[in-house]
């Protein structure tokens, strides 16, 4: 039995109120929900898939690729804002060729935009893996990409 | 108990469970809507039927409140205006700004919302989604830049067609309308029926035209341009021309098509006669050896795709018969080819339906021969409509010609299938003549008529007992295949149009088609059949001769190879 069944099992009663549970669970399990995974829980429920991906979309939490190997977010809280988080996130896409919410190609790094992470005295905040930097400029940026990209060389 | 309402000063009676809408309307009060729908619930999104009762606050959306006693409304109160007003501004803000390019100019809710409120300036300019047109649809563009977010293609694609090829997706200002995983429409569960773009309010959906190709192979002089138009053409566009609505326009519309320079014209009566025939000698066959039964239609493209994509298990009941189009598409390029002596590659069939699905199902591979396709373009009844304006054709001082041999009979009951309902009752006629020899004692079938979702009744044919079920509106389909899977179902055969009216209320059909003009066309087509001498499809003169020359037996070898199909399924996200 794969593990999506075994998922899938867990939910014996067909109604519509499981998909989040569900989804929520196949994301823990896989890292994100899969169009394979999606089509089997539409069967299951017997939901069009377009409602399915509609629902997912409509939640920050739920992602459809996996994340990159650091994740890091960018906080788009009111207070970081205005400290200027839009010219840490425009040049955190630009060396890191890709675009919010997608993966490099290696699958080392991927970029969120996060809600308030409530440090707001300290904005801009990024954080990477869960660990937080505060105070983040252009140069402290640079640093911090330039970290992880070394212990991956 | 009728309830008393007060709006604008004057009283109006209301019955209990009705919207403040609905009295309005009655009222004859216009209240603008974006999103309403007329037979589905409402939504209260775009918010501009918002109106003013007294002792209230807020200004509330019409179209969802339910009549209470003694309400005090009013309609077109300055708050009220400047609200819709805004509305419409907030609207205008991030929309491309292409009116005089787009292809529902001046067919458009949202332009003649902004000349109905005097929108004259932009006010508030906001940042406007990248233009991103999804053109991966044989028969639907869609560009999500000019779309409101009112959500009618979401419900009419969920609620009347069963499929939900779109939801929205994401939330705040990056909500979007997307398909299942955000493909494009030709990767998705899209059935390309059309009724999305009928419904959409702006040009975000609308069909990809064929309109440039066709001029220009008509402007081709090494090219024969063969032109055929189905039975529900001649009686749908009298409206729009101004002319009397629901008037047969065959005559008329042969000499404007001849006008433009097609070098044949058809008429696909005369195929839907054939495709009646064989539909019918299939069903007697599978009756006599009670094999694959109940059978199922194979005319509407759009009910086919879905078959494909959700039913697959269905494949062997589906009659293999093609769909008008592609029988007299074949037979252009075949039986009339060689008659003529023309080389194949030498014609350009164009096919004028009333039907999106049917783009799709010309580029269908198994509608190909040796490489060339049956069809090479198909115009929607939009799509005719505009070059006849674009030819400058006056339709009032056109006299009426015949269509062109050697296709140009038919019979009423190839007229029948335009409407929901009348297949099955010309493959009833048919039937009975193809399992007793004899005709069918009452032609007239009135069960199988009406507007129904579902309809059902028997026939007694010789011997046999044989159950007729039609399916208006693919939505309801998959109660009746559940009962097939499950052996319930006790009828033989099963007529499923995906468009709710059949094919007079096709995806391809003019914008303004409502209810009335439903009537009307149905109404000319009930008509029709009650006046004409030859109302079966196997009493039809030319396609007797047509068997007896060429095609031999229905459901014979040469008709099989010609005229039928096969289907294969298909891998989307449902």
């Amino acid at each position: 039995m794969s593990r999506l069944d075994e998922i899938l099992e867990k939910y014996p009663f067909v109604q519509r109120d499981n998909l989040i549970p569900i989804l929520q669970d196949i994301q823990d399990e896989f890292g994100c929900l899969t169009e394979e995974a999606i089509v089997k829980v539409g069967k299951y429920l017997n939901l069009p898939t377009a409602k399915i991906f509609g629902l997912a979309s409509f939640y920050n939490h739920f992602r459809f690729v996996k994340k990159g190997k650091y994740h890091i977010k960018v906080c788009n809280g009111t207070s970081c804002h205005a400290y200027g988080n839009t010219l840490i996130l425009n040049e955190l896409e630009k060396k890191l060729e890709i675009k919010s919410d997608e993966v490099t190609k290696d699958g080392n790094f991927s970029i969120e935009e996060s809600t308030c992470m409530a440090s707001c005295g300290n904005g801009p905040v990024v954080s990477v893996n869960e660990r937080y930097y505060t105070n983040v400029d252009i140069e402290k940026l640079v640093e911090i990409i330039d970290y992880y990209k070394g212990l991956e060389e | 108990m009728p309830i008393e309402i007060e709006v604008n000063n004057k009283k109006i009676q209301a019955k209990k469970g009705e919207t403040v809408l609905e009295v309005l309307n009655r009222g004859g009060i216009k209240v603008p809507t974006l999103c309403r729908m007329e037979g589905f619930s409402a939504t209260g999104a775009c918010r501009m039927c918002v109106v003013e009762v007294e002792g209230k606050s807020d200004l509330i959306p019409s179209c969802s409140y339910p009549i209470e006693k003694s309400l005090k409304i009013r309609t077109h109160t300055p708050r009220v205006i400047k609200a819709r007003k805004m509305l419409v501004e907030l609207l205008l803000s991030n929309h491309p700004d292409d009116c005089l390019y787009c292809s529902s100019n001046s067919n458009c809710e949202l332009q003649d919302m902004a000349v109905e409120l005097n929108i004259r300036e932009r006010r508030i300019s906001g940042e406007k989604t990248k233009a991103n047109i999804d053109q991966s649809s044989p028969g639907i563009v869609r560009d999500p830049a000019k779309c409101i977010l009112c959500g009618r293609c979401v419900r009419v694609c969920e609620e009347v067609l069963g499929v939900s090829t779109f939801d929205f997706k994401k939330r705040g200002h990056k909500t979007g309308i997307a398909t299942s995983m955000d493909k494009d429409l030709n990767f998705s569960n899209c059935v390309h029926c059309g009724q999305c773009l009928v419904v959409c309010p702006t040009g975000s959906l609308y069909e990809k035209t064929n309109i440039d190709v066709v001029q220009q192979m008509l402007n081709n002089r090494d090219i024969e341009v063969i032109v055929q138009y189905s039975p529900s053409i001649a009686i749908s566009i009298a409206d729009e021309l101004g002319l009397r609505p629901g008037k047969d326009l065959n005559g008329i519309l042969n000499a404007v098509l001849r006008r433009m320079g097609f070098s044949k014209i058809f008429d696909t009566s005369f195929a839907a006669d054939i495709a009646i025939f064989e539909q019918a000698a299939e069903l007697a066959d599978r009756i006599k050896n009670e094999e694959n039964i109940p059978m199922i239609s194979s005319c509407c493209p759009a009910w086919i795709k879905h078959m494909e994509q959700s039913f697959p298990d269905m494949t062997d009941h589906v009659s293999t018969t093609k769909s008008p189009q592609q029988v007299l598409g074949a037979l252009i390029k075949t039986y009339y080819a060689d008659k003529e002596d023309i080389s194949p590659e030498k014609i350009f069939s164009v096919s004028i339906m009333p039907c999106t699905a049917k783009k799709f199902e010309s580029q269908r591979e198994e509608m190909t021969q040796r490489g060339i396709s049956d069809i090479d373009a198909v115009l929607t009844t939009r799509e005719l409509l505009k070059l006849i304006r674009l030819y400058g054709i006056d339709v009032h001082s056109i006299d009426e010609e015949i269509s062109d041999n050697p296709f140009n009979t038919r019979s009423s009951a190839s007229k029948l299938v335009s409407v929901s309902g009348g297949l099955s009752e010309s493959v009833a006629r048919t039937l009975c003549y193809h399992l007793t020899g004899k005709e069918l004692p009452d032609l007239k079938i009135t069960k199988l008529r009406g507007t129904k979702e579902f309809r059902k009744t028997d026939i007694k044919v010789g011997k046999h007992n044989v159950g007729f079920a039609v399916i208006n509106g693919l939505g309801a389909a998959s109660n009746l295949i559940s009962d097939i899977r499950e052996g319930k179902s006790k009828v033989q055969f099963i007529e499923i149009m995906a468009c709710p009216g059949g094919c007079i209320n096709g995806g391809g059909q003019p914008y303004d088609t409502d209810e009335k003009s439903l009537k009307n066309r149905s109404k000319a087509i009930y008509d029709l059949d009650e006046k004409e001498a030859i109302k079966v499809a196997h009493k039809n003169p030319n396609l007797i001769n047509l068997y007896k020359e060429f095609l031999g037996e229905p459901f014979g070898e040469k008709a099989v190879k010609l005229l039928h199909t096969s289907y294969k399924k298909r891998d989307v996200l449902l």
